[in-house]
């Protein structure tokens, strides 16, 4: 449904949701959208400022948008804090409607009308939602409180983090590659996911038609021969496992022939208190983690 | 001599013409109201969506049973290269299989190869308003037809050899937000279906077509009008947009002439403010005559619901000697036994965890807690909005006289706010999250013995699945998970026997069928349809 969606809704410069019913007549459309895309009506939002759209907005981002961005869109498990004025997938008008309209390829956001739960939006929706978001997000770019230099230093020395997370390439591969964690995640995830890891787990594999992530879960195993290992489930089903282990060693196992297996939702990440990490160091490593995100 | 000739070569080639009748005749035998009545004396076919007209998508074929099912291999698998949920449950009629796919394609196949004898997809219109994805069920059959509900809320009818449109009649306006996503059910000539739109502020309905023409014959709306009984059980003007859709094919009685259909939410889901009343009939159970569509009796689970608790299951029907009951869990999370001859409830139990209820009333149906609704910061509520099962079928085993059904564990925190009704807009009243929970959701394949209500044995999904139950005679019990995994299962014991990746989450309800002294079966999973048999 994703790919159809894409290929068969396209948004016409007429600003309605056109079907393609021929070849010919969806070379006409793309020709005009590459003409006339940039200049045309649509790219502005025809609802700004308006309150009565963004309280329309309001309940459509409720019954569509809040399940993964949270209530007040600010941020849920799964999709960013979108009253940040910054927006990973730009915050043009344009491009806030491209994003809920076409989704973003390679993440959770899935094309407006194809999430498995609640409906699609038409296009006066969308702009609702955008009306809705804008009247919600802050004005200016809030200044990343911190010193992300030094949140770097900690990541790659004292801190230990790239034991187990990577950035941009560098570090470990234990746990979720951080490298746009910044802008993905509320401040107050992230300083929950640093202070106990094991409230909430991150989230990994998200596969195209199951409802749920699998989790960095921890797990225990005891193989056939006698051998034990501990790391991450990095997918499972009821029959097989595919694990990670502490030293980075890929594991695919069927469960029938292990001596023992033993799951847990404590995260293999310690929880990094006061005396491990303060406040101070971070907030510095929290602003380094924003400076990269958004990078 | 020339003439003897002529009498010699047309005597064989009428000779011929008869073998070749009679070798094709299985093949071009129609499908009468009498063959759908006595669907247990032929089966190696399936010619309705639960299998019989009881619901239980149970199969008498055994060939595949407890002791050979782990040498079950797939046969071949069918493409439909749509995305999105492949619901379909196949029907197959004498060698031929009929299923539907994504956006509303319909296809027949050469059960043997899986090869299309044709294929279908309507032209939808760009805006229509399905709530939960661009799916459908599957096709009902009568003579020379298969019966195709429409994401635009057209009822359609193909020609079964050609997939040709024989007629074509609108049920309602989809741009209300109307549309069709169940299999129909056929009762005599009859073409019998309902609609889904609970997310939209509808007004239900269930209509029924004669086969031959299209021609409506009747309609029975779910929410009653002024003067009609149950009106009084809606605030003003509530009852216009008060929903009860009804999405899930129904059941039908012979002996006395009744089929079941049950009804989903009343509109707006999550907030019951402006529609105070037990909002009628909404998540009911529906006793009708299929002559008429007159309502017989009703029987309404939970009452003035605020959390999407459809009561869109097949109602299954079951006799336990004298007794002639309907089965169902619930999407709220009970297990109900009701008397079908009167309606009158025999008990409820829950079969996952519930929090919405805790009391009963003096019939035994469970009570809504005050303090359940939904709020606007959010209402932490199990079962959560998908349910404690849902759409997918369950089964029920007449050798172990269990029923078995998928069970979800999964709690939301459910919020309200108040929201204007527009037409063909999305009208929930506010919506449902994931609960952030420490531990994840699951989800079970449950036996519940149905003298008890107590569950004999589960079988744990790693995540809530939304795959349906087959049973049969082989002992065996077949259901998907949201992993890919297709299982066969013992249908006593609920161990597992075998299973198949299929690449995909299971979104639909399996069957059985025979052909050329070989049993297989078959699921939609991902794209693809597959078919599985001993080799």
């Amino acid at each position: 449904m994703l790919a159809r969606n894409r290929a068969e809704r396209r948004f016409g410069t007429g600003g309605r949701f056109v079907r393609e019913s021929s070849l010919l007549a969806g070379i006409v459309i793309l020709l005009c959208m590459a003409g006339a895309a940039k200049l045309s009506a649509q790219d502005k939002n025809p609802f700004a400022n308006d309150a009565k759209a963004a309280k329309l907005g309001e309940s459509q981002f409720r019954a569509n948008c809040a399940f993964c961005h949270g209530l007040g869109a600010r941020g849920g498990g799964r999709g960013p804090d979108l009253t940040r004025a910054q927006k990973r997938h730009g915050n043009a008008d344009a491009d806030l409607f491209r994003t809920i309209n076409e989704g973003v390829p390679g993440t959770a956001m899935p094309p407006n009308g194809a999430t498995q739960q609640g409906v699609g939006m038409t296009e006066e929706e969308i702009w609702q939602v955008i009306t809705y978001i804008r009247s919600v997000q802050a004005k200016a770019p809030t200044q990343i409180m911190g010193n992300a230099a030094h949140g770097k230093e900690l990541f790659y020395g004292n801190a230990a983090c790239s034991t187990c997370h990577m950035i941009q390439g560098k570090g470990g591969r234990l746990g979720p590659d951080l490298s746009t964690t910044g802008s993905a995640r509320s401040t107050e995830y992230l300083v929950e996911s640093v202070r106990s890891p094991s409230r909430r787990l991150a989230q990994g594999i998200s596969e195209a038609m199951k409802e749920f992530s699998q989790e960095y879960e921890t797990v225990t195993v005891v193989t056939a021969d006698g051998t034990k290992l501990m790391g991450v489930v990095l997918n499972e089903d009821n029959f097989t496992l595919q694990m990670m282990d502490t030293r980075e060693q890929l594991h695919l196992l069927q469960k029938d022939k292990l001596r023992s297996y033993e799951k847990s939702r404590g995260s293999l990440m310690p929880p990094y208190d006061q005396k491990m990490l303060s406040d101070k160091d971070l907030q510095d490593l929290i602003a380094y983690l924003l400076t990269v995100g958004g990078q | 001599m020339r003439s003897k000739w002529i009498k010699a070569i047309f005597f064989a080639v009428s000779m011929a013409m008869l073998v070749s009748i009679v070798a094709v005749l299985p093949a071009g035998a129609q499908v009468t109201a009498q063959r759908l009545l006595d669907s247990g004396k032929e089966p190696q076919n399936w010619l309705m969506y639960s299998g019989d007209y009881a619901g239980r998508r149970f199969s008498t074929l055994e060939q595949i049973n407890i002791s050979n099912a782990s040498k079950l291999i797939p046969k071949w698998a069918y493409q439909t290269m749509a995305g999105g949920k492949f619901e379909t449950t196949l029907l197959a009629v004498d060698g031929i299989l009929y299923g539907t796919g994504q956006d509303n394609r319909a296809f027949a196949l050469d059960a043997r190869s899986g090869r299309p004898i044709w294929q279908y997809q309507r032209a939808l219109p760009a805006d229509i308003r399905p709530c939960c994805g661009r799916v459908n069920r599957g096709l009902a059959i009568l003579g020379d037809k298969v019966f195709l509900g429409t994401l635009d809320a057209h009822v359609i009818a193909l020609d079964a050899k050609t997939g040709n449109v024989v007629w074509d009649v609108t049920t309602v306006d989809y741009r209300g937000g109307y549309s069709i996503t169940l299999a129909p059910l056929v009762i005599k000539n009859l073409v019998i279906m309902g609609v889904s739109g609970g997310e939209y502020g509808i007004r239900g309905f269930i209509d029924a077509y004669d086969a031959a023409t299209g021609e409506r014959q009747w309609r029975f709306y779910t929410v009653p009008a002024p003067g009609e009984p149950g009106h009084d059980t809606w605030e003003g003007e509530s009852w216009k947009i008060g929903g009860a859709p009804a999405w899930i094919t129904g059941t039908y009685d012979s002996a006395t002439n009744t089929t079941f259909w049950t009804t989903g939410n009343p509109s707006p889901s999550n907030r019951g403010e402006g529609r105070a009343g037990d909002n009628l009939y909404s998540n009911s159970l529906l006793a009708l005559d299929p002559d008429t569509g007159k309502l017989k009796w009703f029987y309404q689970f939970s009452k003035h619901d605020e959390h999407d608790y459809d009561a869109t299951q097949v109602p299954v029907m079951v006799d336990q000697g004298e007794k002639h009951l309907i089965m169902q869990a619930n999407r709220d999370g009970f297990f109900y036994v009701i008397d079908r001859s009167s309606g009158k409830l025999v008990y409820a139990t829950p079969f996952a965890k519930v929090t919405w209820s805790d009391s009963k009333d003096a019939s035994g149906t469970p009570i809504a807690r005050k303090d359940a609704s939904p709020t606007l910061d959010g209402n932490r509520v199990c079962p959560g909005a998908a349910g404690a099962t849902n759409w997918m079928s369950p089964t029920y085993d007449p050798q172990t006289q269990l029923f078995y059904v998928t069970a979800r564990e999964q709690c939301d925190v459910f919020s309200t706010a108040p929201q204007a009704y527009e037409a063909g807009h999305a009208y929930y009243g506010s919506a449902y999250f994931p609960n952030d929970d420490a531990a994840p959701f699951t989800g079970a394949l449950r036996a519940i013995d149905p003298s008890t209500g107590k569950i004999r044995w589960e079988w744990k999904h790693p995540s809530p699945t939304w795959s349906g139950v087959l049973s049969t005679a082989g002992g065996l019990v077949f259901t998907g998970d949201a992993e890919g995994n297709f299982i066969a299962l013992d249908a006593t014991s609920g161990k597992a026997l075998w299973h198949f990746q299929c690449g995909a989450s299971v979104y639909s309800s399996p069957m059985t069928f025979e052909l050329d002294g070989k049993q297989y079966v078959a699921v939609a999973a991902g794209s693809a349809l597959f078919t599985f048999a001993l080799p």
